[in-house]
C-alpha cells in the first residue's frame, strides 16, 4: 500500500471478481451462517432470495480477500521499484454495509474500492485514516453490495 | 466447545429443526425492545483464526505470531471479518435458526474495539433497539439488533447494529417453508 499522504479522494481501483459456487457458499454457511437458504438449493428457491444464496458475511469476507490481494500486488510493484513496503494497519470498523441484492450460486461479483476521504489520526501521529466506499457488482452489472470502510495507513516518515 | 463445521446440519430444514428440537418458531412478535439474551461461549481456536485468515484476510498480523508482534495489534489477532462471522454464527445458534428469519438488508455499523485472540471464549450479548412492521409487506417486520461480543475477561471486542427481517407470527406456516 502507499503512504497516507498518497491517498486522494476519488482514487478508484478494481479489485477483481470472485465466482460464488454452490460449494463455496455452503462451505462458508456451514461454519458461520447455517440458515437453510444458505445451505440447501430448495430452501434457497423457496426463500426471498430465489436460489441458493451466499451469506452476506461471505460476500463481505471475499471483499477483504480481494483487497488483500490488491495490497500484495502493490507491495510487489513497490519492491520491484526498490521502494519501501508500506503495509496497511488495522481497521477500527465500518459503516452502512448493504446487501443490496442476493448473491446466488453461479454469480460472479466484481469488487471496487474508492477513496472517499482521509484524515490524520489524533491519537497516533504516525498513522492516518483512509475512508473508502467499496462495492460489489454481479455479472449482469447489478450492484449487489456496498459499504464504507476505514483503515489505518502509515504516514510518510519525516526525513531531516 | 468448538463450532467447527458439522455436516449433519447441512440438510436440516427449518421444519425438521423445529420438529427435532421441539422448540416453537419465533416470529416478529417474539422480539421486543430491551435485552434479548446472552449467548455462547464460542471458543475461537488458533487454527480456526489462521484458517479464516488464510482464506479471506491473509495479512501477517492474522497469520504469523512473529509478524503480528510488530503490528499495531501487538500479537496474533483474528480477522475482524472472522469476528463478524462468529457473531453471525452465535446469533444462529442462539436463536436465529429457530426464528422465521428471512435475511438481512445489511449492517448499520461495526466497531472492532479490541483484537480477537487465539483461545478466546466469546459471549454475545444481544439487545433489541427497535422493531417495526414493514409498510409495504405487512406479513413481515424488521428487528434491529445491537450485538456486543466480549472475551472471558469481559473486554468488549465488537459492537454491531443490524436489522433482521422476521415473519410475523400469523404468516409463519403459510409463507415459511
Amino acid at each position: 500500500m502507499s503512504y497516507f499522504e498518497d491517498f486522494k479522494p476519488g482514487e478508484r481501483r478494481g479489485l477483481g471478481s470472485f465466482a460464488f459456487t454452490a460449494e463455496n457458499i455452503k462451505a462458508f454457511a456451514l461454519k458461520f451462517d447455517p440458515q437453510p437458504f444458505h445451505l440447501d438449493e430448495e430452501a434457497g428457491r423457496n426463500s426471498i432470495f430465489g436460489g441458493l444464496a451466499a451469506s452476506g458475511w461471505h460476500v463481505s469476507a471475499v471483499w477483504m480477500k480481494l483487497m488483500v490481494a490488491e495490497v500484495e500486488r502493490e507491495a510487489a510493484a513497490r519492491a520491484a521499484r526498490d521502494e519501501p513496503l508500506v503495509p496497511p494497519g488495522p481497521s477500527p470498523g465500518f459503516r452502512n454495509l448493504k446487501w443490496i441484492k442476493p448473491v446466488l450460486a453461479g454469480d460472479a461479483v466484481s469488487y471496487e474500492w474508492e477513496v472517499v476521504s482521509t484524515r490524520a489520526s489524533e491519537k497516533r501521529p504516525e498513522w492516518g485514516l483512509v475512508n473508502s466506499l467499496n462495492t460489489g457488482t454481479n455479472q449482469h452489472g447489478v450492484l449487489v453490495f456496498s459499504f464504507e470502510a476505514t483503515v489505518f495507513v502509515p504516514r510518510k516518515p519525516i526525513r531531516d | 466447545m468448538s463450532h467447527t463445521a458439522n455436516s449433519s446440519l447441512q440438510h436440516i430444514s427449518r421444519k425438521a429443526l423445529h420438529m427435532t428440537t421441539g422448540l416453537k418458531t419465533l416470529g416478529f412478535e417474539d422480539f421486543s425492545q430491551g435485552h434479548f439474551g446472552t449467548f455462547g461461549p464460542y471458543h475461537a481456536l488458533r487454527e480456526d483464526i489462521i484458517a479464516f485468515a488464510a482464506e479471506f484476510d491473509p495479512q501477517p498480523m492474522h497469520l504469523d505470531e512473529e509478524a503480528a508482534k510488530h503490528s499495531l495489534l501487538q500479537g496474533l489477532a483474528g480477522s475482524g471479518w472472522h469476528l463478524c462471522s462468529i457473531a453471525m454464527r452465535m446469533m444462529c445458534d442462539g436463536f436465529l435458526l429457530r426464528t422465521a428469519c428471512l435475511g438481512s438488508p445489511g449492517v448499520d455499523e461495526v466497531k472492532w474495539l479490541a483484537p480477537l485472540r487465539p483461545g478466546d471464549d466469546l459471549t454475545l450479548d444481544v439487545e433489541i433497539v427497535g422493531c417495526r412492521v414493514s409498510s409495504s409487506r405487512p406479513e413481515l417486520g424488521f428487528v434491529h439488533f445491537k450485538n456486543q461480543i466480549r472475551n472471558a475477561d469481559g473486554q468488549l471486542l465488537l459492537v454491531s447494529t443490524m436489522p433482521v427481517i422476521i415473519l410475523r407470527r400469523d404468516a409463519i406456516g403459510g409463507a415459511s417453508r
